[in-house]
């Protein structure tokens, strides 16, 4: 008889039925549509953390450049520099590979010890982050007779007096501690090809290479490269998180700090706490034992990420979820009116139920039980146009950029005389890309997870829009008097 | 047996006061067949309405069976209601999503009884009112006569034991109106129903035991209505009090 009665009664209003069905269906569906970018957009600032600082790291640890190593966003080449006597003459081939450092201070390798004896630290791993800058050519005949080796301040990085005669190339080298597993910039990327490192390669020449940076210089497995003066043997490619790092090749911590001349000394300490519930508590505590320090928590990252990616999550995260509160709210409050109103109209009928000897619950429970049909109805459509509103997020949206503190200093890439021997060279694209080490940008495609805790959210949203427009029906139903019911005329 | 004393209604309507019942005194004997005549507004259908429990008198005492239906919790008088209480009304309210059977069907749902027994009764309870061939028919597809023919169905098939009946034959035809008055009064006779009909119609009135005409909230009870059912009821005044029939005014204060 419930079935059949509620089944009869559906039919009837079929046309209101569909409408409170859809009105939470819409509702229902926003609500899936902006939980899906959001989540998204969540996932993407995670990946773009990740791809910059690795999976698993909580804290990163930092310093600014020291006075007087050429200034904020100068480098310094510790490579081996030639003796002033040896100097090329005109016309003579010449071929340099030297590893830089960036624009970021050092601390020393001691440090990492020190933070990983901190309390709630699970794991740490040093980092140097270098650019590899290899020159290579002919000394140009021209050359300054001040004896300043080659010069110019032309573009391109070419030489004053024959610009297509100097190559130079540069790639991102990234120190790793070959030992450190789950922190650290490698725990995020899935070998592609070959293997990682061992922790018994701390000081030998492997690299491990960007697989897209391999694939553009046609490297591989088993390849040799040339990295500051030394030949590495390629052992592996590493796939990046979508988006990618800025390094193109890692290699053993030692090895850098060796060839890069800066023995004892890295640049970023990864930091991995033992919950997150003491990342702030282990930031504090570090903050503490290297007080000139940047101690940086990967939420400190996300409020540093500016671009589309930050728009994308300051617009989910408020007009989304507003938007989506308001149209569920009108569609639970369309609901209950719409079967209030067509429980006045069976006033006669209920109050003829109740003459039967129906008990108030009874009539009560038929009216939820269309309400919570109808919801379910509801939910399902919603879940439908959910999935569907997630998936024409994901093909609108385009790809979103992500940009890393600020990009500073990309104008002037110049870097300062480290001794007579050399000269000054300027140019703006290879070193510009060194500069922005410190201001990283990523893009980054927005997918729009539909999860299943949000298929859940959907179904106790139908269920509890069906519940409150039932229980504002039935109150209703449940204050009739069967005698002013019955009186009514129709 | 009803046995109603110093019954009052009042309720609100809008800003006024409506003093619907000014004190009713009544007993009501098994098995006996009472009209109520009045003008419209006189408290005719709430006086029905606190005899079926369907509402609840200001003050004074509705003895039903020896329960007093004014004092009764909610339930209780609901499930009164579900046992012994038909109800059939001017304007049939049947539901109009049920087919005749499980219109009739309704009533047995407060009563538990499920499934192949609950359809079996209502099949046969719609066969005693002679619409046998009409149990899956919608009420819109039903005249208004067959529709009221379900009604009684549905009053009925609880065997309850007493039928209140508020305007029957208000909506009907003269035709169809003669049937329903000879089907209620075949199954007052063949159930030893207490028949309780508030009417305008004259013709019901001639049928009944007693008639009562309700003024300005009082139950005026004329004894003899020198109708055909005069035996039924035991000679004498239907309630002790009563001081009984005076011949020079038929009408009395019950």
């Amino acid at each position: 008889m419930f079935v059949t009665y509620l089944v009869r009664e559906l039919r009837r209003r079929m046309r209101q039925a569909c409408f409170i069905a859809l009105g939470l269906a819409v509702g229902i569906g926003l609500v899936i549509t902006v939980t899906a970018a959001s989540a998204g957009v969540k996932n993407a600032q995670s990946t773009v953390l990740h791809s910059l600082y690795g999976v698993g790291t909580d804290i990163t640890v930092t310093t600014a450049p020291s006075q007087g190593s050429g200034g904020p966003f100068g480098f310094r080449i510790r490579g081996r520099a030639p003796a002033s006597g040896a100097r090329p003459k005109a016309g003579q081939k010449f071929s340099r590979d030297v590893l830089v450092t960036g624009a970021l201070g050092t601390l020393k390798s001691s440090s990492v010890t020190t933070i990983a004896q901190t309390q709630n630290v699970t794991a740490t791993a040093g980092a140097l982050s270098a650019t590899d800058l290899s020159i290579s050519g002919k000394v140009p005949t021209t050359s300054n007779s001040n004896g300043g080796g080659f010069g110019g301040g032309g573009s391109g990085g070419g030489g004053g007096g024959g610009p297509t005669s100097i190559k130079t190339s540069t790639f991102a080298v990234l120190g790793v501690d070959t030992g450190a597993g789950r922190v650290g910039p490698l725990s995020s990327d899935k070998i592609a090809s070959g293997r990682t490192f061992t922790a018994a390669e701390a000081n030998s020449d492997v690299a491990l290479l960007d697989a897209n940076y391999a694939k553009q210089h046609k490297l591989a497995t088993g390849s040799k490269i040339t990295v500051g003066s030394a030949t590495f043997t390629v052992i592996g490619t590493v796939a990046e998180p979508q988006g990618g790092t800025t390094t193109d090749v890692y290699i053993p911590l030692q090895r850098a700090q060796s060839l890069a001349g800066m023995s004892g000394e890295v640049n970023t300490i990864y930091v991995a706490a033992a919950s997150a519930t003491d990342i702030s508590a282990v930031q504090q505590a570090i903050k503490a034992q290297l007080p000139k320090a940047t101690v940086t928590t990967s939420s400190d990252l996300a409020s540093q990420v500016t671009g589309s990616l930050s728009n994308a999550s300051s617009l989910a995260g408020t007009l989304g979820k507003w938007l989506a509160i308001v149209v569920l709210i009108a569609a639970f409050a369309m609901a209950s009116l719409l079967t209030m109103a067509a429980v006045s109209r069976r006033v006669r009928e209920f109050g003829t139920l109740k003459a039967l000897g129906w008990r108030s619950r009874r009539i009560v429970g038929q009216v939820m039980g269309e309400t919570l049909v109808i919801g379910v109805v509801g939910g399902a459509a919603g879940i439908v146009l959910g999935f569907a509103g997630a998936a024409l997020v994901k093909a609108l949206v385009p790809p979103l950029s992500a940009t890393l503190g600020q990009t500073q200093g990309s104008a002037s890439p110049g870097f300062g005389p480290p001794g007579g021997g050399a000269g000054r060279f300027g140019g703006g694209s290879p070193l510009g890309r060194a500069a922005n080490d410190a201001a990283k940008t990523i893009l980054v495609h927005l997918d729009t997870p539909v999860t299943v805790g949000i298929i859940v959210l959907a179904v106790v949203l139908a269920l509890a829009g069906g519940l409150i427009a039932g229980m504002f029906g039935g109150w209703r139903a449940a204050r009739l008097r069967p005698a002013a019911a019955l009186a009514q005329v129709q | 047996m009803y046995q109603l004393t110093g019954v009052t209604k009042t309720y609100k309507k809008g800003r006024d006061t409506v003093q619907a019942l000014r004190g009713v005194d009544v007993t009501i004997p098994d098995r006996e067949w009472l009209a109520i005549q009045g003008p419209t507004g006189h408290g005719k259908s709430t006086l029905l309405q606190i005899l079926g429990g369907l509402d609840r008198p200001t003050s004074g005492s509705v003895v039903f069976d020896g329960k007093d239906l004014a004092a009764l919790r909610e339930g209780q008088v609901t499930k009164v209601r579900a046992t012994s209480i038909g109800f059939i009304f001017q304007t049939f309210n049947l539901i109009p999503t049920l087919s005749a059977q499980e219109n009739v069907e309704a009533a047995l749902v407060p009563l538990h009884i499920h499934g192949t027994q609950r359809r079996a009764w209502a099949a046969q309870s719609l066969v005693d009112v002679g619409l046998g061939d009409r149990l899956r028919h919608l009420p819109s597809e039903l005249s208004g006569g067959q529709q009221q023919r379900v009604a009684i169905a549905r009053a009925l098939v609880k065997k309850p034991t007493v039928l209140l009946a508020d305007e029957p034959t208000g909506n009907l035809d003269e035709g169809t109106r003669d049937e329903i008055i000879a089907l209620l009064e075949k199954l007052w006779k063949d159930l030893g129903l207490t028949l309780i009909v508030v009417t305008h119609d004259s013709s019901i009135a001639r049928r009944a035991q007693r008639v009562g005409q309700m003024r300005d909230g009082r139950l005026l009870i004329r004894q003899d209505t020198g109708g055909a059912h005069q035996a039924v009821v035991p000679a004498g005044p239907a309630n002790p009090a009563d001081p009984g029939p005076q011949p020079t005014d038929p009408w009395q204060p019950s």
